[in-house]
């Protein structure tokens, strides 16, 4: 199909309905509300439903119901939003419930600001409710990567019985690039009537619940999420590797918005004689781990400098994937700042130089 | 033989951990057999509290959700919103309802929703043991009103079929009791009144139930209803506050 030029917030809705996901619930806040005005317009058209919840709490609690009931439902949200749908996180995880959440990040903590950042980074990965449980995390750097991951997220949810969480920032949320619907092949939801609570006809009832009284049971369940999210990690682990085939001295690595500035950084750097590569982790839950600790390993390999928009959240996860072997550099931008390719470019020389490569 | 009594096809074989006295498993009964009268058994759908009914998901034969504290109106409306078929209700208790679900239970009423709510008001938080809640009725000690509930600095006790009823949204609001066997019977036909007009697509509906917590009251099973009737009763007047029928004249 021919490309459309398209704003990231309404192509992510888009995206969810060429995945075959017909239910939205939303609460409106900035940058990302052309969601829900998107799908407002557009859901009824192929008969989907989309209702404007009373907060984030209920949007995500409307989830919770919709895809216990077996459909396929999104919801998305900024930071602040996000902090309230906590509580659905944690419970949908809890149920084993598939379902997909999109967070445009915005600058925090308390109202912060509505420009761009990567400040939500450990509560995404870490899981913003209680409770042992993880999400899936998927950070999509260009307009077309986040309606492929879009469309992947659906199937990928319902493989772990899982949320998983779509993550970006305003920039990927408002600017506009051409994007293809057909580049991945959306699938069909397989069967739900083993598990989903859509009235007991001809079988045994559903049950859809969180609850066990009985802690042996609950640590049993624990146990099962922890093989579910050590899975994740040999099967569906994400990154991209920019520069990285010929021996480079320094890797930087950054993920969506600031990968793509870093690299345009390395592509000038590349043509002072600099070998710089770049490793960006697209899930970010799982964590690509054991790619970034073979890379440490590398003889060739003299640092690692980690750009992001936060004070360094996966800075923790580089230094944990790497051990440390070799020196981790750090630089940010953050309270909405998007870094700029002429001051990554001077760290990443100073990088260069510092690690002696 | 004839067969005057008995389980209601609705409900599993297990025996409730209710306390004595208390009406959590009569209400539970009365929505089973309209479960079974209006043999929507195999497409009902309902949603967990939390509070002591928090476990009926195990005495209800239906296929039931667990909703987070006070989220099962918003809850229902995700399921009824995507498959329209079922008949989808929450059961709910009056902190779960009338203190921390407050948002989602008027924004549900005030969409129509079309679900029906069982909300069980028994003046207290029955599960966590006994503490205030937003119904505790004005000097009524409790273990975090112990000197009694002092209105001057927590208010008034929470009207939530009042309250539901300034609404402009067509809808059937009634709030009946279980503190005598002619109030069962008459919370019945309320309960049933309300499974109908969700099944006919008609509207929102919500039964409100007084109820008795024996326990946390410090009364016997006995004494509550005496109470129940003698302190809830003049506060909480019974009837049919809204109906369809009326909205859409
Ligand atoms: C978010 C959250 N806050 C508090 C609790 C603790 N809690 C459990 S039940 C309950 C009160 C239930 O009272 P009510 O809804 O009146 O039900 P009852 O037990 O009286 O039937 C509370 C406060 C909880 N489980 N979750
Ligand atoms: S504590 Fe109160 S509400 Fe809970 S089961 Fe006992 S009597 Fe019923
Ligand atoms: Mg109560």
């Amino acid at each position: 199909m021919a490309k459309l030029l398209m704003k990231g917030a309404e192509a992510i809705g888009e995206a969810a309905i060429r995945a075959g996901c017909l239910a939205y619930f939303a609460y409106p806040i900035t940058p990302q509300s052309e969601v829900a005005e998107y799908l407002a317009k557009r859901l009824p058209e192929v008969g989907g439903t989309f209702v404007q919840a009373e907060s984030e709490v209920a949007a995500s609690q409307m989830v919770y119901g919709a895809a216990g009931a077996g459909v396929r439902v999104f919801t998305s949200s900024s930071s602040p939003g996000v902090s309230l749908m906590a509580e659905a996180m944690s419970y949908m995880s809890g149920s084993e419930l598939p379902a997909v959440f999109v967070n445009i990040v915005r600058a925090g903590p308390g109202l912060g600001g509505i420009l761009p950042s990567q400040s939500d980074y450990n509560q995404a990965t870490r899981g913003a409710g209680h409770g042992d449980y993880h999400f899936m995390i998927l950070a999509p750097a260009t307009v077309q990567e986040l309606v492929d991951w879009m469309i992947k997220a659906f199937p990928l949810s319902e493989k772990y019985m899982n949320p998983v969480m779509i993550m970006g920032d305003g920039l990927i949320a408002q600017m506009m690039e051409p994007v293809d619907f057909d580049s991945v092949k959306a699938e069909d939801i397989i069967e739900v009537e083993s598990w989903a609570t859509t009235g007991a006809k001809g079988r045994k009832r559903n049950l859809i619940n969180s609850l066990f009284l009985d802690p042996l049971k609950l640590e049993e369940f624990n146990h099962k999420l922890a093989a579910k999210y050590q899975r994740m990690a040999e099967e569906d682990v994400y990154y991209e590797k920019y520069l990285m085939d010929d021996e480079p001295a320094l890797i930087a690595v950054a993920y969506g918005t600031t990968a793509r500035i870093v690299k345009t950084a390395i592509d000038v750097l590349r043509a002072e004689g600099m070998k710089i590569g770049l490793f960006r982790p697209i899930s970010l839950f799982p964590f690509p781990k054991v790619e970034l600790r073979e890379e440490s390993a590398k003889d060739h390999v003299r640092g690692f400098s980690v750009v992001e928009m936060s004070n360094g959240q996966m800075l923790d996860d580089v230094k944990w994937a790497t051990l440390e072997r070799k020196p981790v550099g750090f630089f940010s931008r953050n309270g909405g700042i998007v870094p700029n390719p002429e001051e990554t470019i001077d760290f990443l020389r100073k990088e260069y130089e510092r690690t002696g490569a | 033989m004839k067969t005057i009594f008995e389980r209601p096809d609705s409900m599993t074989e297990k025996v409730t951990h209710y306390c004595p006295g208390c009406t959590h498993g009569v209400a539970h009964r009365l929505v089973a057999e309209v479960v079974d009268e209006l043999g929507i058994k195999d497409r009902t759908v309902g949603f967990a509290p939390v509070g002591c009914s928090v476990l009926i998901y195990e005495y209800m034969d239906t296929d039931y959700q667990q909703a987070a504290h006070g989220r099962a109106p918003a809850c229902a409306t995700g399921t009824k919103r995507v498959r329209p078929d079922l008949m989808v209700y929450t059961y709910q208790g009056d902190g779960d309802l009338a203190s921390i679900g407050t948002a989602e239970i008027i924004h549900a009423a005030n969409r129509g929703e079309k679900i029906t709510v069982v909300f069980i008001n028994n003046a207290i938080y029955g599960m966590t043991g006994g503490q205030m809640a937003p119904t505790t009725m004005p000097g009524q000690r409790t273990t975090t009103s112990p000197m009694g509930r002092d209105t001057g600095s927590v208010g008034f006790p929470v009207r939530v079929s009042e309250m539901l009823s300034t609404l402009a949204t067509p809808m059937y609001v009634v709030r009946a009791s279980l503190h005598s066997p002619y109030n069962i019977i008459q919370a019945k036909k309320a309960v049933r009144k309300a499974f109908q007009y969700q099944l006919d697509g008609t509207c929102f509906s919500f039964v409100e139930l007084l109820s008795t917590c024996p326990t946390n009251w410090g009364i016997t099973p006995t004494g509550s209803n005496k109470w129940l009737e003698e302190n809830m009763l003049p506060y909480y007047p019974l009837g049919v506050f809204r109906t369809p029928e009326d909205d859409l004249k």
